[in-house]
């Protein structure tokens, strides 16, 4: 226990954290575009060749000064960067072969330096693996407020630039052609995403930054359809994932933070993809149930609609065997359905007798009405036959949207009769 | 309008013995044609003559191998607003996480307004603009539950948002429903009732002849440009479709007897005074 409230009270602590966190949302902030631009590849090429810059600069400084090392990590990354954009823009390589090339040759200049520094009895030498997978722990305070202030600078440029960054990872194009400086823009979100993939190999890694660059946002990106909340969503899910990492590592010493923060990161996004509202696995499994409810719910208020008919009135109350007269329910079916009318407010009961709200009037007025409608619809534009329609209309009615009503009832010009010569209902 | 339509006569558009290549494979050969203001007029040729690159390179979207274009007897960067580009509708990811209004709204971007926000006349603007295409009510869906037309009314309404003079249009009709046709098209001559020009790249023999006032018609080389009545001749029609399209020769028979069978519609009757300079 002596052991934990060091934890809590160990100030470095939470300076690394806070230093994790930035450097984290940073990247996914920068990695959005990334992910956007579908050049996921390009950021992952880009991670790995900054590593000969790295080991450079620590050869020619002889330091392990954050300056030194970010200029060495922006020269070997957008040199990766242009040679990249030559290959595949001067030869026949494909764009993926110039990525490929690109990468193993720079990570492995990259590894023959890092071989080189540590075979020399140097004293410095040590922690330079942590380029390798990150270890947010060992940087110094000094190094940590240069980062943090870094990835703060990337995360307000990327807010000024917004709407600009929007439109060129949308439509290139168009904005060349309403004369923005195009590319200067791509100049600096290239610079962004070097800088933002430098920082962040202070606490992954060159190896696992790809991750940290682009699987935020494609988590992110399951939740919503807005870029605006994708990049916040995608921000929160690295910090958090960040903060993981760095609890971890730091109860454990020696533990490289790199491989946490991703493996925390690949469990949100894996959640993700399961249980995210309109897109993931489970919120389709939902959508179906509700759709279900939604079909037993309307057919029951029709069924109620048809007897009322029948009867030549529909305020009355109501039998439930009225309605099998109409129409078979399983009997669970029916009760889940007729509770559920009751709570919406579209049935009113009395002893075990139902009847019409006003509401639930107007509810089963406009089911009905789609119904004879899309009949209408489809023995007249369609020319089917009219004994072939009455399955169909049965499941179009519940999915007619209201526009796709007003167009219906446009193009039908406001039919009095169905084809069975039922009344068509409209709002009283 | 009238008088106003005399003022347009002089030339919008002008290409000067424009060539173009891909990777040294030459796409466009010494094009060389000037378009009047104040209509509507077709880039027409087959899939492949170069329409897309003809567009790219009035728009400085690619280095022209040769000669050059003039935009309302300037240099494109000095005229940037008063020319709005509608780039072919597969050119964009569709699934890109923007609403209707925020892809409308960048009809408005400039250089001008580089990191700041839209200001509220803009938003205004892009408002009228999506209630003229009909797409108003549905500003805020995202744009991949859109269908191949409301797209395209999308990528009109931003070019309407931008407010310009000269409109250029690559393939707006393409995947395109009835309803939708029409409302471009009540779209476009209303443009041109404000004495703008329009130019649309377009494929579709069978349509081009009934939306423009005048035909530029492409393939690789330059066919033959001017008023529709002019340019759509059996001969050249063969010349610039070659000997793929048998149908041709009828429909060109059929146009040769003047009358040519199509739907009316409301933009047709507007036609008479601003056809093509004859
Ligand atoms: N990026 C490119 N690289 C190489 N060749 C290209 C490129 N774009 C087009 N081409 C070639 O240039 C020629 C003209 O293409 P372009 O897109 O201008 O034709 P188009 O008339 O617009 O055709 P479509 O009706 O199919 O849109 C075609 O043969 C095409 O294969
Ligand atoms: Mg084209």
């Amino acid at each position: 226990m002596e052991e934990l409230s060091i934890w809590w009270t160990d100030s470095s602590l939470w300076l690394v954290a806070a230093g994790t966190f930035l450097l984290s949302v940073s990247a996914a902030v920068v990695g959005s575009f990334t992910f956007l631009q579908k050049r996921s590849l390009v950021g992952d090429a880009v991670a790995h060749s900054i590593l000969p810059g790295l080991a450079l600069a620590f050869l020619i400084s002889g330091t392990k000064d954050p300056w030194w090392l970010l200029l060495g990590a922006l020269i070997s990354g957008w040199l990766s960067l242009m040679v990249m954009d030559y290959l595949s823009r001067r030869t026949k390589l494909s764009q993926d072969t110039a990525i490929a090339s690109v990468l193993s040759v720079f990570f492995g200049l990259g590894i023959l330096l890092l071989t080189y520094i540590q075979n020399q009895a140097s004293g410095h030498q040590s922690g330079l693996d942590q380029f390798m997978f990150g270890q947010a722990a060992a940087m110094s305070k000094q190094d940590l407020w240069v980062y943090m202030g870094l990835s703060m600078l990337l995360i307000a440029i990327s807010i000024l630039f917004y709407k600009e960054f929007k439109l060129i990872s949308f439509n290139p194009d168009f904005a060349v052609s309403i004369g923005l400086p195009v590319r200067l823009l791509r100049i600096l979100q290239n610079s962004l995403m070097v800088l933002a993939i430098a920082l962040g190999i202070q606490a992954v890694g060159v190896v696992l930054m790809a991750a940290l660059l682009i699987t935020p946002s494609a988590a992110a990106r399951s939740y919503t359809d807005r870029l605006r909340s994708m990049i916040l969503i995608a921000s929160l899910i690295a910090g958090v994932s960040a903060l993981i990492g760095t609890a971890i590592s730091f109860s454990a010493p020696g533990m490289p933070t790199g491989p946490w923060i991703v493996m925390g990161l690949s469990v949100i996004a894996l959640i993700s993809l399961f249980l995210a509202p309109n897109k993931g696995i489970l919120s389709r499994v939902l959508l179906q149930r509700r759709n279900q409810r939604k079909i037993s719910d309307e057919n029951v208020l029709k069924a109620f609609y048809h007897f009322g008919e029948r009867q030549g009135t529909l305020a009355k109350w109501m039998e439930l065997e009225d309605l099998n007269k109409v129409r078979e329910f399983r009997l669970e079916e029916l009760q889940a359905a007729l509770k559920r009318l009751l709570r919406k407010g579209h049935l009113l009961r009395q002893g075990g007798r139902y009847q019409f709200s006003r509401a639930g009037l107007d509810e089963a007025r406009r089911i009905v009405r789609l119904h004879r409608l899309w009949e209408m619809y489809l023995t007249t534009r369609l020319r089917l036959k009219s004994d072939h329609i009455h399955p169909i209309a049965e499941t179009m009615e519940h999915i007619i949207t209201p526009e796709i009503e007003a167009q219906l009832l446009e193009d039908l010009d406001y039919p009095e009769k169905d084809p069975h010569q039922s009344p068509i209902p409209y709002q009283s | 309008m009238s008088t106003e339509g005399q003022l347009h006569r002089a030339p919008v558009l002008e290409v000067h013995n424009l060539s173009a290549s891909y990777n040294r494979k030459p796409v466009l050969w010494d094009i060389d044609f000037r378009l009047e203001g104040g209509q509507i007029a077709g880039i027409v040729g087959p899939n492949g003559s170069g329409k897309t690159t003809l567009l790219r390179n009035i728009m400085g979207l690619m280095e022209a191998d040769s000669g050059y274009v003039k935009l309302f007897g300037g240099d494109l960067k000095d005229v940037r607003e008063k020319v709005s580009y509608v780039p072919q509708r597969e050119s964009v990811d569709w699934d890109f996480p923007v609403s209707v209004r925020e892809v409308v709204e960048m009809g408005r971007f400039r250089s001008r307004n580089l990191m700041r926000r839209l200001k509220a006349q803009d938003q205004d603007l892009v408002d009228q603009a999506l209630e003229k295409v009909g797409m108003l009510e549905y500003a805020q869906r995202q744009i991949s539950q859109l269908s191949g037309g409301q797209q395209q009314r999308v990528f009109l309404a931003r070019a309407l948002a931008q407010n310009a003079d000269l409109y250029l249009m690559d393939e707006p009709f393409v995947g395109v429903d009835a309803a939708t046709e029409d409302a471009i098209l009540g779209v476009l001559s209303a443009l041109r009732n404000q004495g703008k020009t329009v130019v649309i790249v377009h494929h579709d023999l069978q349509t081009a002849y009934q939306y423009f006032d005048s035909m530029i018609l492409l393939n690789t080389r330059l066919v033959a440009y001017g008023p529709k009545e002019k340019v759509f001749t059996k001969e050249t029609l063969q010349e610039a479709y070659g000997g793929r399209l048998t149908v041709l020769s009828k429909l060109s028979e059929v146009i040769a007897q003047s009358e040519f069978p199509v739907r009316e519609r409301g933009f047709k009757e507007n036609t008479g005074s601003g056809d093509g300079g004859a």
